[in-house]
């Protein structure tokens, strides 16, 4: 069953074409890699399916509801953890996650109770009554993908999650995303390509705006014919000019 | 629930920064000290009452509450530069709920501000009498207004840019053109006029006007702290949904 079917989606800013008709439709319970070079709409589409912008055309169902005609119910379905860990920096983990519980509905003591499961599972505990600035950059974005999940989303939307972490941080990150996967569906952004074997169930490259290609890791080393996804996307981007 | 939630966070956001507290509290409270000295240096024969505490008070109350915009600014400018702005756009808050929450606990700090400085004010000389709570309500709307360029500025400036048109440049209209530091009528001419074509003079003007019990003197000052606060708060609301549709990118 279909999670989000993307129709003729557009967007422009003036004269610029950000993201180009793009057609695509995504299952319940998959993890969806959109990779692209800078600037090639990944993250405008981003957040078109998560009703922070409003397309110039086309449309997306997300679950049934569409992003257009009832982007509020869309938005009780979707959690996004944006490329910036957006934290609130002089809260502590708890309120952090307490928040945002609190903010999607849940009340004083169901908040409580999530805070503290989201919390073990993202292995917070020892840092649940610390103010979030003082956390290192891999803790941030532990919390910042626990408050996007607190919510319970059926659709996550992780915006470059991995970005700027170290190798270890990284691979705790990745085991968190790993968890979380056929439970919600996932739509990942992000630049580390072995980010992207390791996770996604398929792959769609974008380039100027447009769905340049579909398929799993394997389909595109077939297509392009090459030895490894960075030749592959690469070759798929338009080749290094 | 959603409004009381996030008010609740940017009050504590707000009051857990050690310099908000310093300009919030702290300063109002040196001015108000600075004051009664020079005042207390004045020859009780020069018959001058400029800068006794009953006219002295309640202009550094109004005058504390410009600090406001620089609380509000930097706080809307840090949420949206964090994209912590951007995570909630994406829940199901509504604008109103974000306007609401970015003003209530400010407004609530204005109320506590305003009250500890004339209490300390009492402790200088200055009658305690229901005038004094009525002072208090008729430094609010300036302080919506302050707000308001806040918000304004933090829906399109960057902290730093924030810091300065909110922090250096308009505490410093505010200071200047409010009579506060200097009184208006030592000065006169153009810069007078500038003055009263200005809300901050108004503001200053009414909370005098009510800390002696003189309701009529209040509202022409005070219906042009409102005509600003209308406008200023109405551009700030308009800039707020603007960006919350994602206009900007």
């Amino acid at each position: 069953m279909n999670a989000i079917t993307i129709t003729n989606l557009t967007k422009k800013y003036g004269g610029l074409t950000a993201v180009d008709n793009l057609n695509l439709t995504i299952e319940k319970g998959e993890l969806f890699a959109l990779l692209g070079v800078n600037g090639a709409g990944k993250t405008t589409t981003l957040k078109m399916l998560s009703c922070l912008i409003r397309p110039t055309g086309g449309d997306a169902v997300l679950l049934g509801e569409s992003i257009l005609k009832n982007p509020n119910a869309v938005k009780q379905k979707i959690n996004v953890s944006p490329q910036e860990t957006a934290i609130a920096p002089n809260l502590t983990v708890f309120e952090n996650l307490a928040l945002i519980a609190g903010i999607y509905g849940q009340n004083a003591a169901a908040s409580r109770k999530s805070a503290h499961e989201m919390s073990s599972r993202f292995g917070l505990d020892d840092v649940l009554e610390k103010k979030t600035k003082v956390l290192s950059g891999g803790m941030q974005r532990r919390l910042s993908i626990a408050m996007a999940l607190i919510t319970n989303p059926q659709i996550l939307f992780l915006d470059e999650p991995t970005l700027g972490l170290d190798v270890l941080a990284r691979r705790e990150l990745w085991a968190a995303i790993r968890q979380m996967k056929t439970k919600v569906t996932i739509i990942l952004t992000t630049h580390y390509l072995e980010e992207v074997e390791a996770l996604s169930d398929r792959i769609g490259v974008m380039t100027k705006g447009r769905l340049a290609v579909v398929g799993t890791v394997a389909e595109l080393l077939l297509q392009t014919g090459t030895a490894n996804l960075e030749d592959a996307f690469v070759s798929l981007s338009g080749g290094v000019p | 629930m959603k409004v009381l939630l996030f008010a609740q966070r940017n009050l504590k956001e707000i009051l857990r920064d050690p310099i908000n507290l310093f300009f919030g509290l702290g300063f109002p409270l040196i001015l108000l000290f600075l004051f009664s000295v020079i005042n207390a240096a004045i020859p009780a024969e020069a018959g001058n009452t400029m800068f006794s505490i009953g006219k002295t008070a309640p202009g550094i109350v109004t005058f504390g509450t410009a600090f406001l915009a620089l609380f509000s600014g930097m706080l809307l400018a840090k949420d949206r530069t964090s994209s912590f702005l951007l995570r909630l756009f994406a829940s199901p808050m509504t604008s109103l709920d974000f306007i609401l929450g970015y003003t209530l606990p400010i407004l609530l700090m204005a109320a506590v501000q305003s009250v500890i400085t004339f209490l300390a004010a009492a402790f200088l000389g200055l009658p305690l009498t229901v005038d004094t709570l009525l002072a208090v309500l008729v430094v609010l709307p300036i302080a919506v207004f302050f707000v308001g360029v806040g918000l304004l500025c933090g829906s399109f400036l960057n902290e730093k840019a924030v810091g300065g048109v909110c922090g250096a440049l308009l505490t410093n209209l505010a200071g200047w053109f409010s009579g506060v530091w200097i009184p208006l009528e030592l000065i006169g001419g153009p810069f007078k006029k500038t003055a009263e074509i200005l809300p901050f003079y108004h503001g200053v003007e009414a909370a005098k006007e009510a800390i002696i019990g003189n309701l009529a003197g209040i509202m022409p000052h005070l219906l042009v702290v409102l005509g600003y606060t209308a406008v200023f708060y109405t551009l700030a609301v308009l800039a707020f949904r603007l960006k919350m549709r994602g206009e900007e990118t």
